[in-house]
């Protein structure tokens, strides 16, 4: 299985954004998917870094790949989905307006964000030029094992989210500017202070989600470690890793690890575990009661 | 502008026609739709019935078959769009680009309208599903502004449909996995969001509270009304924060903007609520209509006709003022 790093979800300054993908350039990593996924207010502060950024995994022989905006709705975004396929480089389809944009017969690769639950949406995704897929991260394994059927009958990868926070909803509304009593437009980039989201609370204290502009994420960061075994069986291309501000790379090397088979199930969790104490996991979308279970918890009497 | 009302049952189905609903919408009685909740929604007979019924009464129905098909179980949704074109819809409402494929290759003759789960939220994508499948008509979601709505009219021949009153999705409909992450259960699969088999209320030292899959998100005094536990609508912490982070529990409420809407191009006007009864449903749509048959004579809209629709309750037009986001 190949290892993608799918686009930074977070705000992050323009001097740590270049230094992150500097860094990835030597990552044990295949491809990764770069750019603005969230909010396009936040595009400009890093634009600049992308070109350099691009070159730099290219000669490192990784495959590079542009997303598009997750919610499109003004003009500007319009245009900077319409831009997207000019830049020369795959496009990570992320809404499907980018689709309205991308010449014919140019091939393109879908990220989780695309509603790809069935065989019908997948099929006319391929006769329209797609390449490569990744599944929504709420699908059980059973749809991924026929999804991943489907497509390699049609030459379309499987890729599926492997590790990081769950993208779990996006809005027009931003959450970060409602909490400092903003509105979006006026925002003044509150989410530039949490590189990895905001932890939201339950009222028993309990951690629950994050949120990240007009994106809400899960508490929990999606481990696929004990599911390797089942992903690669149904014929799976690739894991997605979601970028984190803390110990990326070392996860990266890590899971190349656990995929090349030299480190059993449970390796990536009890290391994650251990240098980022505290971090919940969860996998319960591919095979639990709920997105948030954990397989490697203890069942509740 | 038309009127386009929910029907959860065969009796809201009649109750709304003679209210004056110009159009109705329902969907059958399993995952097929994204009101899949007990009790609710019709078999292929009452699905025939209902749509006799109101063509014999000069109205519409519409059929929304508007969740994502279960890979390896398409068969169940193509099953719908076929019994739907049998029973002698006006249109389909559909998400799901395989079944809007589907739905016009097998009936050419079918209006397919773009169901607000498909998250089309501007006009390339929209005239890009026109171009595709003929889709004539798209439902937008609850994220744009009355100047967008506008705007996205001013380049697109597809009809517009807009929610002006019931409930409010926050989030991108068709997008969000909070429910699924939180319950096992989700819109886009299940047709259910926050579903009552997860709620549960707790009397604690007394407070009660309310859980949804185990997560307390509401917290009232115990002789207070306890809002059901929507997930974006909960209570929550962030920062040194407590409150509703994400959106007060307040219902959607556009009815003092349906001019504006008129000008911005609109076609028809949503009413949300198939779980709702028949009595509420002909109340809303009576008090609709009154109000677009009052604009298309010149008249002034009568003010604040469905207070009473929403005692106690908080309103809000959402999206449709910027300021919301």
């Amino acid at each position: 299985m190949e290892l993608t790093v799918g686009p930074n979800q977070f705000f992050w300054p323009a001097e740590k954004w270049s230094a992150f993908y500097r860094d990835l350039a030597e990552a044990p990593v295949d491809r990764v998917v770069l750019g603005e996924l969230v909010c396009s207010k936040r595009l400009p502060f890093y634009q600049d870094c992308i070109p350099e950024a691009l070159a730099a995994l290219t000669e490192a022989g990784k495959e590079a790949v542009l997303t598009s905006l997750a919610l499109v709705t003004l003009n500007r975004e319009r245009k900077l989905t319409a831009d997207l396929a000019a830049m020369g480089v795959t496009v990570e389809v992320n809404d499907l307006t980018a689709l309205a944009h991308l010449p014919k017969g140019l091939g393109f690769h879908v990220g989780p964000l695309v509603n790809v639950y069935n065989e019908g949406t997948l099929a006319w995704l391929a006769s329209l030029g797609a390449k490569r897929i990744c599944l929504p991260p709420e699908l059980p394994l059973a749809s991924v094992e026929t999804l991943a059927r489907a497509g390699a009958g049609l030459g379309v990868a499987i890729e599926v989210w492997g590790h990081g926070r769950l993208p779990l909803a996006i809005s027009g509304r931003c959450y970060h500017a409602r909490l400092h009593k903003r509105t979006k437009d006026n925002c003044q980039f509150a989410c530039e202070d949490d590189s990895d989201g905001l932890e939201v609370r339950t009222l028993d204290g309990q951690p629950f989600m994050a949120m990240n502009g007009v994106q809400t994420l899960s508490d929990s960061y999606a481990c696929a470690d004990y599911q390797i075994e089942a992903l690669a069986a149904a014929g799976v291309a690739a894991l997605r890793l979601s970028p984190q501000s803390q110990g990326f790379f070392r996860l990266c090397q890590t899971y190349r690890e656990r995929l090349n088979g030299t480190s059993p199930a449970g390796t990536i969790a009890s290391e994650v575990l251990r240098r980022l104490p505290g971090t919940r996991l969860s996998d319960g979308f591919l095979t639990g009661p709920s997105g948030v279970s954990w397989s490697a918890a203890p069942a509740i009497p | 502008m038309e009127i386009v009302c929910p029907a959860g049952t065969p009796a809201a189905l009649r109750a709304a026609v003679k209210a004056g609903a110009h159009t109705v919408y329902c969907g059958f009685n399993d995952e097929t739709n994204a009101r899949n909740f007990p009790g609710l929604n019709f078999d292929r007979e009452e699905m025939r019935m209902g749509v006799a019924f109101a063509h014999t009464h000069g109205a519409k129905v519409l059929v929304a078959i508007n969740t994502f098909p279960r890979a390896g179980d398409q068969s169940i949704w193509h099953r719908a769009i076929d019994d739907a074109r049998h029973s002698g819809a006006d249109a389909i409402i559909l998400a799901d680009p395989g079944l809007l494929a589907y739905a016009a290759r097998a009936h050419p003759d079918l209006r397919l309208h773009l169901s607000v789960q498909a998250a089309a939220a501007n006009a390339d994508i929209i005239n890009f599903y026109a171009g595709t499948f003929g889709v004539k008509r798209v439902v937008l979601p609850r994220v744009l502004s009355v100047p967008e709505i506008a705007a996205i009219n001013a380049e697109t021949e597809v009809e517009t449909e807009v929610f002006v009153f019931g409930g409010l999705c926050v989030m991108a409909e068709g997008r969000c996995s909070l429910s699924s992450y939180a319950t096992g259960l989700s819109p886009n699969m299940n047709g259910v969001c926050s579903p009552a088999s997860h709620v549960e209320y707790r009397d604690d030292n007394g407070a009660l509270d309310a859980q949804l899959g185990g997560y307390t998100i509401h917290r009232v005094a115990k002789d207070e009304p306890a809002p059901y536990p929507t997930l974006c609508k909960g209570c929550f912490s962030a920062g040194s924060q407590t409150g509703h982070l994400f959106e007060d529990p307040v219902s959607l409420n556009a009815e003092q903007l349906i001019p504006q809407l008129q000008k911005a191009g609109v076609t028809a006007l949503k009413i949300e609520g198939r779980q709702r009864s028949k009595s509420y449903v002909a109340q809303v749509v009576r008090n609709f209509r009154t109000a677009v048959d009052a604009l298309e004579a010149g008249r002034p809209l009568p003010q604040g006709m469905l207070t009473r629709l929403s005692e106690g309750q908080a309103m809000t037009t959402g999206a449709y003022k910027k300021t919301w986001r």
